[in-house]
């Protein structure tokens, strides 16, 4: 196998005494598509804003191309996150600009562009997700959810990042706002050749967009392998949470 | 019931004194912490100013939001202050026939005192809450996140702004104060007191110097910086949500507030002790 663009070894991280990532092993092949699946707490947050240098983790290793991101120097690794988009949950667009400032930010802030080019540039890139130049006019409260995340999708692509980080890309969309959504991605993605990692919940999503995919439990990936095979892996538990059975292995802690 | 009474250990007197000694060790250590990081984080927002980028365009949208937005409320608080300060001070000193000393009373209180103390309170209220509020929810929405990821250093981009917008904007805003808190003492005088008005203006003008007004401005750059930097310390450490937001506003205009009142008496002694 070639060099994987990110290799993550023997990642930990606790917080207050609670060990939320108990050594994460992944490797996630240049242009794939890699889909981290768990379930609520099990780590995938911790994990993607650990590749984000958000998070400091306590132990272990996150290689790029080779190189450990966490050693890094500061100025090093913000020309890093140079090459790093992102899509939160949320959107997470700036309320104070409107969609287009959005849009272009990364290139606005650091002056790579004067601002008559960034509108121009994020009437292009809005095209690209389905969206019409008008829209950039537009402050991020007045847009429904399903079109604040392509904006955030939009922002993400933007200075065509060679990695592209997706944290619950489809989380409060209707089924068929989650499928355009998916296919935004999963074009974006292919169009720029980037290598992708999504965490999620949705299986039907995670089966869309995910070339591979791994599932966390307690802190650790306990399966990984290509999405195809979800719900039929072999591993119980991943295909009891994949087919989203109740009885089964994982059992979920409730008080009665 | 009797033998778990009977198993808990019987403390002593003096382990009792010793952790209310503890908890007060605690809580110094942790305030210190607490000042310790605000200084920390204003001196890296400080820093920021002087390294590219600058965001020149956000700076004169805080410079604008502070100073053109809150001329009002400023205006306002100075002209009755004014007003008051003559009123009162002519029924205190008519008791000593010392009724002329109300244009000097009036113009050394509003320029040294009142001008830079009141507008700070006011655009602490205003301005310290705005700040708070809006990086607070930055914070709890992923928006400063989001920064970090776009390349953007989140205090460059948030803080280093504000702290310059604020330390600009408060001593425009106290020379309007003083002009107008003047201004209300004189409508008094003449309109109320039966003084002559230009009689009072020549007394204003003859009594007022130029340290009192400066003094007056050096005040106001501080607690503008205060203002802003208290502001953005709240919000930017603000957890939890909604509350988290309320609590970090609530703090930034209490922490602020109390500051202007301590750092005037602080600054008034550099100025002013023999």
């Amino acid at each position: 196998m070639s060099e994987p663009k990110i290799r993550i070894r023997g990642l930990k991280k606790s917080f207050a005494g609670k060990q939320v990532l108990d050594g994460v092993d992944l490797d996630i092949a240049a242009g794939s598509s890699m889909v981290i699946l768990g379930g609520s707490g099990s780590g995938k947050s911790v994990t993607i804003k650990c590749l984000l240098g958000l998070i400091t983790p306590d132990a272990g290793t996150i290689e790029i191309d080779g190189r450990n991101i966490l050693t890094l120097p500061a100025g090093e690794r913000e020309a890093l996150n140079d090459r790093i988009g992102m899509l939160f949950q949320n959107g997470a667009l700036f309320d104070s600009l409107p969609v287009w400032e959005n849009v272009c930010f990364k290139l606005l802030a650091q002056n790579r562009i004067p601002r008559a080019k960034a509108r121009d540039k994020a009437a292009e890139v809005l095209a690209q997700v389905g969206l019409a130049a008008s829209v950039g006019d537009l402050s991020p409260a007045e847009l429904s959810g399903g079109m604040q995340k392509r904006v955030a999708l939009a922002r993400a692509i933007a200075a065509t990042p060679d990695i592209i980080l997706f944290d619950e890309p489809t989380t409060g969309l209707d089924p068929i706002m989650g499928a355009v959504i998916d296919g935004l991605i999963r074009d974006c993605v292919q169009r720029l050749g980037a290598t992708a990692v999504s965490i999620t919940h949705d299986m039907a999503s995670a089966r869309r967009i995910g070339d591979a995919a791994a599932m966390l439990f307690k802190g650790r990936i306990i399966w990984n392998g290509p999405a195809a095979e979800l719900g039929h892996t072999g591993n119980a538990m991943v295909d009891q949470f994949a087919n989203g059975e109740r009885d089964g292995p994982i059992q979920m802690e409730l008080r009665r | 019931m009797s033998a778990a009474t009977e198993a808990a250990p019987r403390r002593k007197p003096l382990d009792i004194v010793l952790d209310g000694v503890a908890a007060i060790g605690r809580g110094a250590i942790s305030g210190l912490r607490s000042v310790g990081a605000v200084v920390l984080f204003a001196a890296e927002g400080v820093s920021h100013l002087a390294r590219p980028p600058f965001y020149g365009r956000l700076v004169l949208r805080h410079f604008i939001e502070i100073a053109y937005f809150s001329l009002p409320v400023v205006a306002l608080t100075a002209i009755f202050t004014g007003m008051v300060l003559a009123l009162q001070s002519y029924t205190g000193f008519a008791r000593f026939n010392a009724e002329g000393a109300v244009a000097n009373v009036v113009v050394i209180s509003i320029t040294r005192e009142l001008g830079p103390v009141l507008a700070g309170l006011m655009v602490a209220g205003r301005i310290g809450a705005a700040f708070a509020a809006e990086i607070g929810t930055m914070r709890v929405t992923d928006q400063i996140d989001a920064l970090t990821t776009l390349s953007t250093n989140p205090q460059k981009f948030l803080v280093a702004p504000r702290l310059l917008a604020g330390t600009l904007a408060l001593p425009l805003l106290v020379v309007v104060a003083d002009v107008l808190g003047i201004m209300g003492g004189w409508i008094i005088a003449t309109a109320k007191l039966d003084f002559s008005s230009l009689a009072y203006l020549k007394a204003t003008t003859d009594f007022l110097q130029f340290s009192d007004v400066m003094s007056g401005l050096v005040k106001a750059a501080v607690f503008g910086f205060i203002i802003a930097l208290m502001g953005c310390w709240c919000g930017y450490n603000s957890r939890g949500g909604a509350q988290g937001v309320g609590g970090a506003t609530t703090s930034a205009v209490v922490t602020s507030s109390i500051l202007i009142l301590a750092l005037d008496y602080v600054l008034t002694e550099l100025f002013f002790a023999r």
